[in-house]
């Protein structure tokens, strides 16, 4: 009888060879772009720093970067804090029978086409579009409302949108994990509602809300589609730039340096995160 | 034993790692033999019976199944079937295809298959049951199925990997003796691993009692029980006094012990499992061993032995008693059989004990 | 608690408020998406009906969904097998690898597939989104496995093999079936998130778009709007079937051997 490792490691190498076939050694290929230059058509293979230069001193890009990283952590913000009294009310009032019903209703929207979501969110928000629309017929506005499209306020809302999921669901998994005796018995140990919920239930679903900011943080800030669409000028992110340097510009090196880049700030900041919140998420995180 | 035995086991070792799984397992297990394997857990026990089966291998040593050794021979091509502890039930085939699950590859007919199910069904009392789903079933019924597809298949050998312990006392109870019944029904040996040392008495024809990974005393139930060969055998089956001795060399072998709270007793050689320690010992003696005197009871010279009760336990058909024996440092547990004319004492009550020499144990 | 539950109800508009606007103007007789509607059509579904590069882009979306689907099942079967069964040297950091897809940004998968296209001087197509869509894909199909490996009775292998049956056979006749709801659901949601996947196909399709890729080109031409909301109606009601199928399958599978619900394919 082979070892169980030997007999694990024969199983998982199909999908860990496609793996590190498709993943790691186009990833690794961003990188070694990242060192080189294009003229034209032609790649220059020569070693060189320019990219790194340029890219960490030119304010244009400085600025993307920066933005990118403001409306993920705003998106974030929002999302996570929107989706905790969801996951709460599914996880401690509603039937247990029921609970899968409800996490479903709330994936149905999130499993069609991502694209077609961002065109709605244009539709909604656009001058004469229904938020407008009833703003106005109920007489809470006079005139539409210029200020929620065509710049990051509306990447934010519907970025915060697509990502709702990602948020109630790692949140919800942390909840339904709190062993309900805890609660009880804090009650009983003289504590009310809502200081049970500051005490006991919220620390305990740290773990939860730490993986709710990370999936939602870590590829809202690569996004593309959102910001091109809804974004207008002052909403364009990294990922619009590293697109028109591939194709626009013809400068594939720039796009993989900018690529790398947002790839570094992105994962220190997860790290950091990560670091950060080690005192909450306790020993068992 | 009169016939070659059916299993044995030669000095089998395993090791995970750096951990010693199993010492030395040396033993010989009898045809039509009712076995156990008993200890606490991670005494390696499951480890030896899942070697036996094949789903677990050696490290060195041999184990021979009816004279052939078992080196190299996937489960699936031994002559024993397991009962696991979760019975492992395929949930999504009915009963009957269950319990013929492993008659696929035997060449019978669909019609013998068919009788062959429905008489393993009745030995295990679950005629009527073959047309249910499998996962609408209780504990004690999925056991029974269990049983019933492992013996289909007519092993030479029949390995329970704690059966009981899911079940609940009363259901433990039961199936106790009908597993007893159906093993001399079948006639193969059965081998059973458990770590409830009452279970092991009630079924086992013999007991092989484990500690970590080491066989520590193989016997039938009654010498187990009287004759631990050890400290350790002697705490864990049933419940063992312990009293401070002083032991000097005695007659044929024995020993000559003067035991606190008791007196002067000589011990026969079989009474001195581990030799006779010279000196400072401890002598065990079992809970019936010690007899309570009421009025106008007396003992044999030589005896008898005083003390006051300091708790009282009553369980219905016994009461147990702590008593604190004059002469002894700490109480002794004493169970007597609740009878008419014996009344239930109070504590703090004098009271008058007999006790038995034969029934001690020495240890160092 | 009805504050919660307010809020519940609120927070599910918010969800489908947009999903909700499509049908809304895919029957609307106006040719610009505004308010007020104006009557009632179905024009734009016939419209959609006589455009063949429509038609061609859903053939190409179908073929890659579809062997998207088979794939990722396929290497989702042998690594979640492999993680929930054995433990081995590294077994975090491989699975945490294969499982990175998940929370990469799409564009950076696109772009690093599309570099090392362009490097090898191969041409993208129909072939390079099946490629980078079955890697994304595969994630979830691990995730969805892992779950119905782990609801399995380890010994349920071990008595089959005791009972005389080979490692093979013992998966055919044991392990298959009771994890077949697993890659019902695995293909299902594999082929749906094919189906609408934009960024990947967007920078891979070349000359062969997909139905994501054939909408993104129609959304600046306002005349075609109203079958583009048409096209996002279909895609919209086909996803939902495609899942309400799955969770079926996914509670049928549970019923079937009779264990509890937990919630969901998580």
């Amino acid at each position: 009888m082979r070892s169980e490792a030997g007999k694990g490691l024969s199983l998982v190498s199909p999908t860990l060879t496609y793996a590190l076939l498709l993943l790691a050694a186009p990833l690794l290929m961003i990188v070694a772009f990242s060192f080189w230059t294009q003229n034209f058509l032609t790649i220059d293979r020569t070693f060189t720093l320019d990219n790194y230069r340029e890219a960490l001193t030119d304010p244009l890009y400085r600025e993307l970067m920066l933005r990118s990283l403001k409306i993920s952590g705003a998106v974030t913000f929002f999302t996570v804090l929107l989706a905790f009294p969801i996951a709460y009310f599914i996880s401690f009032h509603v039937r247990p029978d029921r609970k899968s019903l409800w996490l479903f209703l709330i994936t149905i929207p999130f499993w069609t086409s991502y694209l077609i979501r961002v065109f709605l969110w244009c539709v909604i928000l656009a001058f004469d579009g229904p938020v407008n629309g009833t703003l106005m017929g109920l007489g809470i506005i006079d005139q539409p409302l210029g200020w929620i499209l065509y710049n990051a306020n509306a990447v934010i809302i519907t970025l915060a949108h697509a990502f709702a999921p990602f948020a109630i669901l790692p949140i919800f998994v942390s909840l339904e994990k709190i062993d309900r005796s805890l609660l009880e018995a804090a009650r009983d140990l003289g504590e009310s509602r809502a200081m049970t919920f500051l005490r006991v239930t919220l620390p305990l679903a740290m773990p939860g809300v730490l993986a709710a900011i990370l999936i939602v943080f870590i590829p809202t800030v690569g996004d593309y589609v959102t910001p091109r669409l809804v974004g207008g000028s002052g909403g364009t992110m990294i990922s619009n730039m590293i697109y028109a340097q591939i194709f626009d510009l013809n400068d594939r090196p720039m796009g993989a340096t900018l690529a790398v880049c947002a790839m570094a700030l992105v994962g220190t900041v997860a790290v950091g995160l990560i670091v950060v919140t080690r005192r909450w998420t306790g020993p068992r995180g | 034993m009169s016939q070659k035995p059916i299993i044995t086991l030669e000095s089998v070792e395993k090791y995970y790692g750096d951990y010693h799984a199993l010492r030395g397992i040396t033993a010989d297990i009898g045809q039509g033999e009712f076995f156990s394997l008993l200890g606490p857990s991670g005494c390696g026990k499951t480890t030896l019976l899942r070697a036996i089966a094949g789903f677990e291998d050696i490290s060195s040593g041999r184990i021979m199944l009816s004279g052939q050794d078992m080196e190299g021979v996937p489960p699936n091509n031994r002559p024993t079937n397991m009962v696991f502890q979760s019975y492992a039930i395929f949930p999504h085939l009915s009963v009957s295809e269950n319990v013929g699950f492993g008659l696929r590859k035997s060449g019978m007919s669909r019609d013998e298959k068919r009788r062959a199910v429905g008489e393993a069904l009745d030995m295990v009392g679950l005629g009527e049951f073959g047309g249910r789903a499998a996962h609408a079933l209780s504990g004690g019924q999925r056991q029974r199925v269990a049983l019933a597809r492992a013996l289909i298949l007519k092993p030479k050998v029949l390995l329970l990997d704690e059966p009981l312990s899911a079940l609940d006392k009363k259901m433990r109870e039961v199936m106790q003796v009908e597993l007893i019944k159906l093993q001399r029904e079948v006639g193969i040996t059965f081998i059973l691993v458990t770590h409830d040392q009452e279970e092991a008495l009630v079924m086992s024809d013999r007991i092989a009692v484990m500690f970590e990974g080491g066989i520590a005393q193989l016997d039938d139930p009654e010498t187990l029980y009287r004759r631990p060969k050890s400290r350790r055998v002697a705490e864990f089956i049933g419940m063992m006094n312990f009293l401070p001795a002083q032991a000097t060399e005695g007659p044929d072998g024995g020993a000559s012990v003067e035991v606190a709270g008791l007196g002067r007793m000589d011990l026969l050689a079989v009474q001195c499992p581990s030799g006779v320690p010279i000196g400072k010992a401890e002598v065990g003696v079992r809970p019936e061993s010690l007899t309570l005197l009421y009025e106008g009871q007396g003992a044999e010279a030589g005896r008898a032995a005083t003390g006051s009760v300091t708790e009282v336990v009553y369980y219905g058909d016994m009461t147990y008693y702590d008593i604190l024996l004059d002469g002894a440092p700490r109480p002794v547990r004493v169970s007597m059989r609740n009878m008419p004319g014996r009344r239930v004492l109070d504590i703090g009550e004098a009271v008058n004990l007999a006790w038995d020499p034969q029934a001690m144990v020495l240890f160092p | 608690m009805n504050g919660l539950r307010a809020y519940a109800v609120v927070y599910l508009v918010f969800l489908y408020a947009p999903i909700v606007l499509l049908p809304l103007f895919a029957f609307n007789d106006g040719t610009i998406i505004a308010f007020p509607l104006q009557g009632f059509t179905t024009r734009w579904f016939v419209d959609l009906f006589n455009t063949p590069a429509l038609h061609e882009a859903t053939l190409n979306s179908l073929i890659i969904a579809v062997s998207v689907a088979i794939l990722s099942t396929i290497l989702g079967l042998f690594a979640a097998r492999a993680a929930s069964r054995y433990s081995f040297p590294g077994k975090g950091g491989i699975i945490g690898f294969i499982m990175l897809p998940l929370v990469l940004p799409e564009v950076i998968v696109a772009i690093s597939l599309l570099l090392v296209l362009m490097q090898l001087g191969l041409d993208t197509g129909t072939w390079s989104i099946i490629a980078g869509h079955t890697l994304i894909c595969t994630p979830f199909a691990i995730a969805i496995l892992q779950g119905s490996f782990a609801n399995m009775d380890r010994s349920l292998e071990e008595a089959s093999v005791d009972l005389g049956e080979t490692p093979w056979s013992t998966f055919r006749l044991i392990t298959l079936p009771l994890v077949m709801p697993g890659i019902v659901a695995s293909l299902l949601i594999c082929f749906t998130i094919s189906l609408d996947e934009f960024i990947i196909a967007f920078f891979l399709s070349g000359n062969e778009p997909t139905l994501p890729v054939y909408l993104w080109g129609q959304l600046r031409f306002p005349a075609r709007l109203p079958v583009v909301m048409a096209l996002g109606t279909i895609l919209v009601v086909l996803s939902v079937l495609l899942l309400v199928t799955a969770e079926m399958f996914r509670r049928r599978g549970l019923r079937r051997t009779g264990q509890k619900d937990t919630g969901g394919f998580l």
